[in-house]
């Protein structure tokens, strides 16, 4: 196993820029997963890490040593690719062997090595079929198997699960965690899926127009996040945000109002003494759908538009009387129709706070009924 | 267990089969491998696309681009020596013994009276032979495209010369055309007088034209249909609903939707007929007289066949009849492009 | 009969039939009679002996007139029926023909001879297959050396094609690198340059490598070949470069990825282009012609020629040589048509 570190690495294809200075630390046996939307470069730094392309600036080390230089067939490391890049006319056992064949290790090793792994990944039968005569599922263990047999010192996963139907997903995503405990492997996993790096990640890169925006566990970037980007990224459904004004600046919190005539005011705690908040400056206050509660009295007033009973859970679009709109999940089934007007208490929620730019003021996690003490949370 | 580790990576029989008979490849390709991956290992990828060009550059360099200078510089040499050490610089003489006409419209004026001779047997080859084989391949497509049982035969049969060698199509023909040959039976059959085919320069040049239609008319066949294939069929319901009868469809939707297939077709043709050689060859030795003799015909003679070979003079008529082709192939690209183009767009 | 009428000019959906329908059968069955029939009377003719090949009009059938040895001849004589000025019919033996009357006699007892005017005697014939015709060039005129070397020609010459285009189109469909651009231009300028126009100068140039009169002089100049290239270029840019990339990870070195991954999955473009270099070779006739010059050396087109283009035309020989000619391009047509028409309508190829 080995460990990973990017110092200041930039990528150009002619006069773009991709990646702009990525600095970056893998620890040994750690599940890393880079997130974020299409474009962003995660998959371009993978394939930086990989060897697969050059890094126009900055050093790639492994265990300490620079391998910018090094082909990606002499760093030692393993990819798992997007459409898994069997090859088609191989047997899966051709396909496990070409690799170890290719550093001249002995056949009856190879053997052994292919019915271990084979054995792991439940993949025994399917030895002599070829890549066409599988299932997606089978073709994606396959595939992990072909990285496994290598025993590389990184696995590199380039959104492997996106060719999978939803169910089968679940299924894989569960399998790679139980792979990668048992395996103590360290791991770079590149998705586009949020819920994807949530479950799997030790820690969460969120990358965004190639530069990082946050690294953290997962529960850090949910409570912690850096800014207005990370916080509508990591999460589901999406964080909503209003659009508020700051009432007063206190010692260590603001006053914010929203709604029709500021009639609500929220007080969120600030970080740090420079943050520069003047009242009457614009803010956006970030609150999950999940912590927000109904409430009899005057609460904050919006208009149910459209209501999704699931059952378990109530999901309620509804729109502020300035038109942002506000999605709202509600615990257990709630008898709420179209057009109803709801009060809302926002109070008691974790909130964030935000300002013009999307760079985080300041904000608090609060143990209310949705959000369960968390360990880690204030790490 | 031991059985079980003993087993071949490969353990179908047909894979084992395979992999027997593949055997001496891989092996030779192993042993490659080892000096390669120690190229790529010290010079980079780039050593390795410099390998893998290589070859293919070195014969097209040797063969075709170091030829074409070659030809240039011949055509100002004279004298019959081979290498170009013993041959003597005659400036554009070689030209102008080409050009040396009293009257360009009759080759018997001029001193290479087969050089002209060819030029207007070709020039005469190339208008009747590039229209006759696109209009018999067109009506072949047509009729191939209807819905009918058996499509396949049919296309394989019109296809078939296609495949054969220009010395056995000319000797199959000469065979026809003999003095005692098919035709002239079946034509006794009919009551008919025969004829002394190929001794006939009309005839001669008749069925040199003819022979290398029949001989090619497949190949534009095939390139037709793959373009009447690629009509929409809706195009033709539609007409059918609008009361289009059968020729007008042809006329108004087929023919114009078809023209640039035709177009390739056309230039293919013409790039073809301009270098005809070796049909006519075989099947008339470009007789009787010089009545079918050829372009390329009298390039080969005069560098190759003739008892005193003169390469200036046949490189200088080589350049010429290279830059008719360049203007061909120019125009045939320039067509493909705006093909693709649309086809894009 | 009527039922297989029925069959043959049954039409889709029952209509009646066109006037198209009449124009597209009759081209049809006037090309079936045209594109087939010549090759079929080669064929026939290739069986008849000399003599037959002599007859006017033709027979259909390889067929000879039987012969007897009779006492006092030399020579085995024809037998023919011939109908007497009696209106008796005898089989006689002709002795000579004189003008439009030939002498016979009858083979039992060749003292008499009977003066018969030709048109009133029939030849006894049967059906024989002069299979002479085939097995003597073999023997007596090398045509089984001009056979070995065109298969050598044609063996060589579409290895080396397969594997030179495949690695150059490997480079240029899978690498990115500076002029990339300006090579392809290169080999498709290649393309402008057909044979006939440099004949000189690539006689010159085999010359001076010394391969004049040599079967690899034959083979070399034209195992690049452009369409060949871009044929195999144009089936590679679609296997995806995620193979390449993971074969890279496998450790594989370029020349690895080339022939393990790349050869393989290129099989079928791989075919196509071994087909048409096989019919290429063995019917290549101008370049052999130029660069050999020993009869030992001549493929079977060149020597085909040679032989049919000498003063006394032996046609019996020739026509039953340019048969075992053909054969080889009409088995594999045979066995592949759909593939080679496929493959022409595809790529543009001849």
């Amino acid at each position: 196993m080995s460990d990973l570190a990017l110092a200041s690495v930039v990528k150009r294809f002619g006069d773009v820029a991709v990646l702009h200075g990525i600095d970056l630390e893998v620890r040994d046996g750690e599940m890393v997963v880079f997130v974020g939307p299409s474009g962003c470069g995660k998959s371009t730094l993978l394939r930086i890490i990989a060897g697969l392309e050059k890094a126009t600036e900055g050093d790639i080390l492994l265990d300490g040593r620079r391998v910018n230089d090094i082909s990606a067939a002499d760093r030692g490391l393993a990819m798992v690719f997007q459409s898994y890049a069997l090859y088609p006319h191989m047997s899966v056992r051709q396909n496990l062997a070409f690799g170890l064949e290719n550093s001249r290790m002995p056949r009856r090793e190879v053997r052994q090595q292919i019915e271990e792994v084979a054995r792991l990944l439940r993949i025994e039968p399917l030895l002599d079929r070829k890549p066409r005569q599988l299932s997606g599922g089978q073709r994606q263990r396959v595939a992990i198997g072909r990285a496994i047999v290598r025993r590389p010192g990184i696995f590199l996963l380039d959104e492997p699960l996106s060719n999978l139907d939803a169910e089968l997903r679940v299924v894989m995503r569960s399998e790679l965690a139980a792979l990668h405990k048992r395996l103590q492997a360290t791991m770079v996993y590149v998705t586009h899926d949020q819920v994807e790096a949530m479950t799997l990640a030790d820690r969460i890169v969120v990358l965004k127009d190639g530069r990082i925006e946050q690294v953290g566990s997962p529960l850090e970037l949910y409570n912690n996040p850096a800014n207005a980007f990370v916080a509508g990224f990591i999460g589901s459904p999406r964080m909503n945000f209003l659009e508020g004004r700051v009432a007063g600046v206190g010692g260590a919190s603001v006053a914010v109002a929203l709604g029709p005539g500021d009639t609500t005011r929220l007080d969120i705690p600030i970080e740090g003494d420079d943050h520069g908040v003047r009242p009457d400056d614009k803010v956006s206050i970030g609150i999950r759908p999940h912590e927000i509660v109904l409430t009899d009295h005057e609460g904050f007033p919006v208009n149910a538009e459209q209501v999704e009973q699931l059952g378990n859970e109530t999901i309620v679009h509804t729109k502020a009387e300035d038109g942002s709109a506000l999605l709202i999940c509600l615990d257990g089934q709630h008898p709420i129709g179209e057009g109803d007007r709801l009060g809302l208490d926002l109070a008691h929620a974790s909130l964030h706070l935000f300002d013009p730019q999307g760079r985080r003021l300041g904000g608090q996690v609060k143990v209310g009924r949705s959000v369960r003490p968390a360990t880690e949370a204030t790490s | 267990m031991t059985d079980e580790t003993e087993r071949p990576i490969t353990s179908t029989p047909l894979a084992s089969l395979r992999a027997a008979a593949f055997w001496p490849l891989r092996l030779v390709m192993n042993l490659i491998d080892r000096p390669l991956t120690w190229l790529q290992a010290t010079f980079g990828q780039r050593a390795m696309i410099v390998f893998f060009l290589l070859p293919n550059m070195a014969i097209f360099g040797i063969f075709v681009m170091l030829p074409l200078v070659i030809n240039v510089i011949y055509s100002f040499t004279g004298g019959s020596a081979l290498f170009l050490d013993d041959r003597v610089g005659v400036g554009f003489e070689q030209y102008q013994t080409l050009f040396d006409c009293r009257d360009f419209t009759d080759p018997f004026s001029c001193r290479q009276d087969a050089f002209w001779a060819g030029v207007y047997n070709t020039l005469t080859f190339m208008l009747l032979q590039v229209p006759a084989v696109a209009l018999t391949a067109l009506v072949t497509a047509l009729v191939l495209n209807r819905e009918m049982r058996g499509r396949g035969f049919w296309r394989a049969i019109f296809f078939f010369p296609v495949l054969l060698s220009p010395v056995v199509v000319g000797l199959i023909w000469k065979w026809i055309l003999e003095r005692n040959g098919l035709l002239n039976a079946l034509l006794n059959g009919l009551g008919l007088e025969g004829t002394v085919w190929l001794g006939d320069s009309f005839w001669a040049m008749f069925w040199a034209i003819f022979v290398s239609t029949w001989a090619h008319m497949g190949f534009y066949t095939l390139i037709l249909l793959a373009g009447l294939q690629s009509i929409p069929r809706d195009l033709y319901e539609a007409a059918d609903m609008d009361g289009t009868s059968r020729p007008r469809a042809l006329l108004r939707i087929t023919l114009p939707l078809l023209w640039p297939t035709m177009l390739v077709v056309l230039i293919l043709a013409l790039i073809r007929a301009v270098q005809i050689f070796d049909e006519v060859y075989v099947l008339t030795g470009g007789g009787p007289g010089t009545s079918t003799q050829m372009l390329v015909q009298y390039i080969y003679q005069t560098g190759f066949a003739a008892l005193l070979r003169n390469l200036g003079l046949a490189a200088a008529a080589s350049i010429l009849m290279g830059l008719v082709l360049m203007v061909l192939t120019l125009l045939q690209l320039g067509i493909a492009a705006r093909r693709s183009r649309e086809v894009a767009g | 009969m009527g039922a297989i009428r029925r069959f043959i000019f049954r039409r889709r959906g029952g209509d009646r039939w066109h006037w198209t329908d009449v124009v597209a059968w009759t081209w049809l069955i006037l090309g079936l009679v045209l594109m087939l029939g010549p090759a079929i009377w080669l064929t026939l003719s290739s069986f008849k002996t000399r003599s037959a090949l002599n007859e006017f009009p033709p027979t259909l059938l390889p067929l000879t007139t039987e012969t007897r040895a009779v006492e006092g001849f030399d020579e085995p004589l024809e037998l023919y029926r011939v109908t007497l000025e009696d209106g008796e019919e005898r089989v006689l033996a002709q002795v000579r023909r004189v003008g439009i009357v030939a002498q016979m006699v009858d083979p039992d007892d060749p003292g008499e001879r009977i003066e018969v005017p030709i048109a009133d005697r029939v030849p006894v014939r049967t059906t024989e297959l002069a299979t002479e015709n085939f097995t003597e060039p073999l023997e007596r005129f090398a045509f089984l050396t001009f056979f070995y070397n065109s298969v050598f020609v044609t063996v060589m010459a579409t290895v080396i094609t397969l594997i030179v285009n495949s690695m150059a189109a490997f480079a240029l469909s899978k690498y990115q690198f500076r002029g990339r651009g300006t090579v392809l231009i290169f080999i498709l300028a290649t393309l402008m340059v057909p044979l006939p126009v440099i004949l000189v100068p690539i006689y010159v140039v085999i010359n001076y490598l010394n391969l004049f009169d040599s079967l690899w002089g034959v083979i070399l100049p034209t195992v690049a070949t452009p369409t060949g290239v871009f044929l195999l270029r144009q089936y590679m840019l679609t296997i995806p470069d995620e193979l390449i990339e993971a074969a890279r990870m496998d450790k594989a070195s370029e020349w690895k990825i080339y022939w393990r991954i790349i050869l393989p999955l290129t099989a079928p473009a791989l075919a196509v282009l071994a087909i048409f270099s096989v019919m290429w070779r063995w019917n290549d006739f101008l370049w052999p012609l130029v660069v050999l010059s020993q009869r030992e050396l001549y493929t079977l087109q060149v020597g085909l020629n040679a032989f049919a283009g000498e003063l006394n035309v032996q046609w019996h020989y020739v026509l039953a040589m340019t048969v075992l000619t053909m054969l080889p391009v009409v088995v594999i047509f045979v066995f592949l048509q759909r593939f080679i028409t496929s493959g022409v309508a595809t790529t543009g190829m001849k």
